[in-house]
């Protein structure tokens, strides 16, 4: 869940689902090529920098994958939820996900 | 239905909102994770044996002169800890990460140079980075602690690490 600037902006906050991209890319491909630190709430970039190609935007060109145009496929969030990892692998213990 | 009803409808997940266009057109997960080798925490796939055998085949690089680095060694933690030895095996993990991804920012790459913490780990810190959060829980003690140590005959509580071909989930 990312909804870092998303909704001061006025869209609903980013779900960026691992599982749907791990099927198709290693970690290594955003984590190492495209410079995603490993840390929910640490990349910060705008919609400018997709666009231009960085960051989403190696993949969301409209060639591999759909263009930033389709804003409501990311912006797909509930409104007033938190940056923060959500779901399956979440471990229900003291730690700061 | 996955095991432990993992598998909600992105409708009904509590984070996409259900009015929203995109509940409509986004893949649900039962429809690409139940087809994945089973397993039985997080969201209920086991990615690494999943890869190996060829179900998926995520792609490696974007670009066409990065460098695929694949590492094998073992590397055995925890040698003097209560709990059974940890045997981290590279092979797996550089099935999907890059060594970047851990050196040396949070392990260093010299044997013994770095102290690892339980502690941290649960707070999100080293291999809590992934594990708790995109990779499997820290509740599976027994998968990174799986050397027994040297004279210790007496058997671990095991969890279920592996799911007989043809298992039937529970209802």
């Amino acid at each position: 869940m990312l909804n870092r600037r998303a909704e001061k902006e006025g869209v609903r906050p980013v779900i960026f689902p691992h599982w749907f991209h791990r099927i198709r890319f290693r970690c290594k491909v955003c984590h190492a090529e495209l410079g995603f630190k490993m840390r929910v709430g640490s990349n910060d970039f705008k919609m400018s920098d997709i666009v231009e190609g960085r960051f989403c935007g190696a993949c969301h060109n409209g060639e591999i994958a759909w263009p930033p145009d389709q804003c409501d496929l990311c912006h797909s969030g509930k409104r007033g939820l938190p940056t923060g990892i959500v779901g399956g692998h979440e471990t229900g213990g003291p730690g700061r996900w | 239905m996955a095991w432990g009803d993992e598998w909600v409808s992105l409708r009904k997940d509590g984070i996409h909102d259900p009015r929203g266009p995109a509940v409509r057109v986004l893949q649900e997960p039962e429809v690409a994770l139940s087809k994945l080798t089973p397993d039985t925490a997080g969201n209920m796939v086991r990615w690494v044996q999943s890869l190996e055998k060829g179900e998926i085949n995520p792609r490696a690089n974007l670009r066409p002169d990065t460098k695929i680095r694949l590492y094998e060694s073992d590397v055995l933690l925890n040698l003097k800890g209560g709990m059974p030895i940890v045997r981290f095996p590279h092979r797996q993990h550089t099935l999907w990460l890059d060594c970047t991804n851990c050196h040396d920012h949070l392990f260093k790459a010299e044997a013994g140079a770095t102290k690892f913490s339980m502690l941290k780990i649960l707070e999100g810190e080293q291999c809590g980075v992934c594990h708790g959060a995109v990779s499997f829980p820290l509740t599976e003690c027994f998968r990174c602690h799986s050397v027994a140590r040297p004279g210790d005959g007496k058997p671990r509580p095991s969890l279920p690490i592996a799911i007989p071909a043809g298992a039937v989930p529970p209802k």
